[in-house]
């Protein structure tokens, strides 16, 4: 692979799953909204 | 239980909820990641710049994927509604733009189902390779028995009865209910896709020539920023595999329960679908390269999308390749896996939809919508003429219904409704990410004018080059006869008048966080 291609593969997999590895960390850490576990099913 | 809570409980128990925002989210997962992720996007940034795509898929992921993902939840959540009884929520004038996400989803699910039967068949064509050395002509003559494009009511044994399962299988899911049927289908199944494509991409990297396929996706080709079309097909990529635009997240949105980090959830899954979108490009070219390999061609001579990509290019890899059958099975189980969890998002916003307009069990919901659709889904798409009528359906459908009724719903939301700084006001209520004056500039003027850009272009290249070598006949019928028709037909049902038990106002909103009532 070309320089230029592994440099481009790194940056998308640092942006997307590095963004989503971000994004989980946001919702179970820094989430205010409290779990609530009341709905059923019908 | 606080008061909010009670209400919430009621609302739950009478359309059906997620038991958690878990659950959600990997029914909304479900729901984003369909075919397209793995068949069209890699193709797509091949074509549109390799390594460089990544700069203006990233802009358009910001700039309109995300903002219309948080749009259409905050309108499913606030108005806890399906996509018609939501838009009516928000204005009683632009109910009929849900009525023609509802007609989209009708006319996407009888085709969709095809295709998943057809993946599901090629799972276990895989085993013995039952596509022998030309799995071109296997696929249009011995499994599709392809004639002349038309309309034939010759029926095809091996796509009828997968298609009856596909169907089958889905019926139950979506009469098990939300979160028994959609949102167990999701537990399950998300986890299982997600296991079996990474075994997938892991095999495809250790095969012979994978590096060259993947210096073919990712060599930048910097001057095609420059090109409008590229930036189109960034827009067009990210806005078509998200599932916006066509009540899905509407109506899923409206089974969270009220308290709920809409925009922390909402960041989880756009990034998700375009993580699994990177994944599947590394698989699917890793593949390719050995393909071109084994072969003697250059990538670019192999390199495909689609249906060509999905059952020619892929077989043959499976041909060629070491344990070539376990990369079938792992290829076309994900096609199963990721198109079920998407056809049943798709047929649910029909569902609720029933649901909430007549006042229906979900049980009645699920027969009166799911027996036409199934039986319209075998009689035109388990014939010789099957592969034709789904093409056409699926390109004008996907232009000039979800494209054209997204743009429509960001307009009339924006400035009919004038909704959206209410929307953002809800979403804030319990977002851990704010939307602020850049969100609702986003889907009142830019994202809607970026989408139309596409929209406009996409009309103009198909009023100058008639897609396909199809008829003429074919293409008004099927094409742009099946667009219009669902415009019309949803300006008819959003005439009938709603159920005395169905109030038209917005539910109240849950107090803002830390004034909670107490019981």
């Amino acid at each position: 692979m070309s320089t230029g291609a592994i440099l481009m593969m790194l940056f998308a997999m640092l942006v997307l799953w590095g963004g989503l590895g971000l994004a989980i960390y946001n919702l179970t850490r820094r989430s205010k909204a409290p779990e609530e576990h009341y709905y059923r099913d019908l | 239980m606080t008061a909010d809570a009670g209400s919430a409980t009621e609302d739950g128990a009478r359309r059906g909820a997620f038991s958690s925002r878990k659950v959600f989210i990997l029914a909304a997962i479900g729901s984003a990641v369909g075919l397209g992720n793995i068949w069209r996007f890699p193709y797509v940034a091949y074509e549109n710049g390799g390594g460089a795509f990544i700069l203006p898929y990233i802009v358009a992921l910001i700039t309109a994927g995300l903002p219309f993902l948080l749009m259409d939840y905050a309108l499913g959540h606030r108005n806890r509604g399906s996509a018609p009884l939501s838009f009516a929520r928000a204005d009683r004038r632009i109910e009929s733009v849900g009525w023609w996400q509802v007609g989209i989803c009708f006319m996407i699910a009888v085709y969709y189902a095809a295709v998943i039967a057809w993946a599901l068949q090629y799972t276990l064509f895989s085993v013995d390779k039952s596509w022998g050395d030309d799995p071109e002509s296997f696929l249009f003559g011995d499994f599709l028995q392809a004639g002349d494009p038309g309309v034939s009511a010759s029926v095809v044994m091996g796509v009828l009865v997968p298609l009856a399962v596909v169907w089958v299988a889905v019926l139950i899911i979506m009469a098990l209910g939300v979160q028994k049927g959609i949102g167990a289908t999701a537990v399950v199944f998300i986890p299982l896709l997600i296991l079996a494509f990474t075994v997938l991409v892991v095999r495809s990297l250790f095969l012979p020539g994978a590096a060259q396929g993947l210096d073919a996706l990712f060599s930048p080709n910097w001057s095609a920023l420059t090109q409008t079309s590229v930036w189109a097909a960034a827009f067009g990529q990210i806005f078509f595999s998200l599932s916006v635009g066509f009540g899905i997240m509407v109506t899923y949105a409206s089974y969270v329960a009220k308290r709920t980090d809409m925009t922390g959830s909402g960041l989880v899954v756009g990034l998700s679908n375009s993580g699994f979108e990177l994944l599947a490009g590394i698989g699917v070219f890793a593949a390719l390269g050995f393909m071109a390999q084994a072969s003697g061609l250059a990538v670019d001579e192999v390199a495909s999308e689609g249906l060509g990509l999905a059952f020619v290019a892929f077989p043959t890899i499976i041909n060629e390749a070491p344990a070539g059958a376990l990369i079938g099975v792992l290829f076309f189980g994900s096609l199963v896996f990721a198109g079920l969890t998407s056809l049943v998002s798709v047929i649910e916003v029909v569902i609720s939809a029933v649901r909430d307009k007549f006042e229906l069990t979900r049980l009645s919901a699920t027969l009166i919508v799911g027996v036409p659709a199934a039986g319209i889904s075998l009689i035109f798409f388990s014939t010789t003429s099957g592969v034709y009528v789904l093409d056409i359906v699926d390109h004008f459908i996907n232009r000039f219904g979800i494209l054209a009724a997204a743009v429509a719903s960001m307009i009339v939301l924006a400035w009919v409704a004038r909704a959206i700084p209410g929307l953002a006001r809800h979403m804030n209520l319990y977002g851990s990410i704010r939307l602020g004056r850049w969100w609702i500039v986003l889907v009142s003027v830019i994202t809607p004018l970026l989408l139309g850009f596409v929209l406009v272009r996409e009309f103009i290249e198909d009023a100058q080059t008639p897609y396909g070598d199809y008829p003429a006949w074919m293409l008004g019928v099927f094409g742009w006869g099946s667009a219009v028709a669902v415009v019309l037909i949803a300006f008819v049902v959003a005439r009938i008048p709603w159920r005395p038990n169905t109030p038209l106002e917005a539910p109240p909103e849950p107090a803002p966080l830390g004034e909670e009532p107490r019981s």
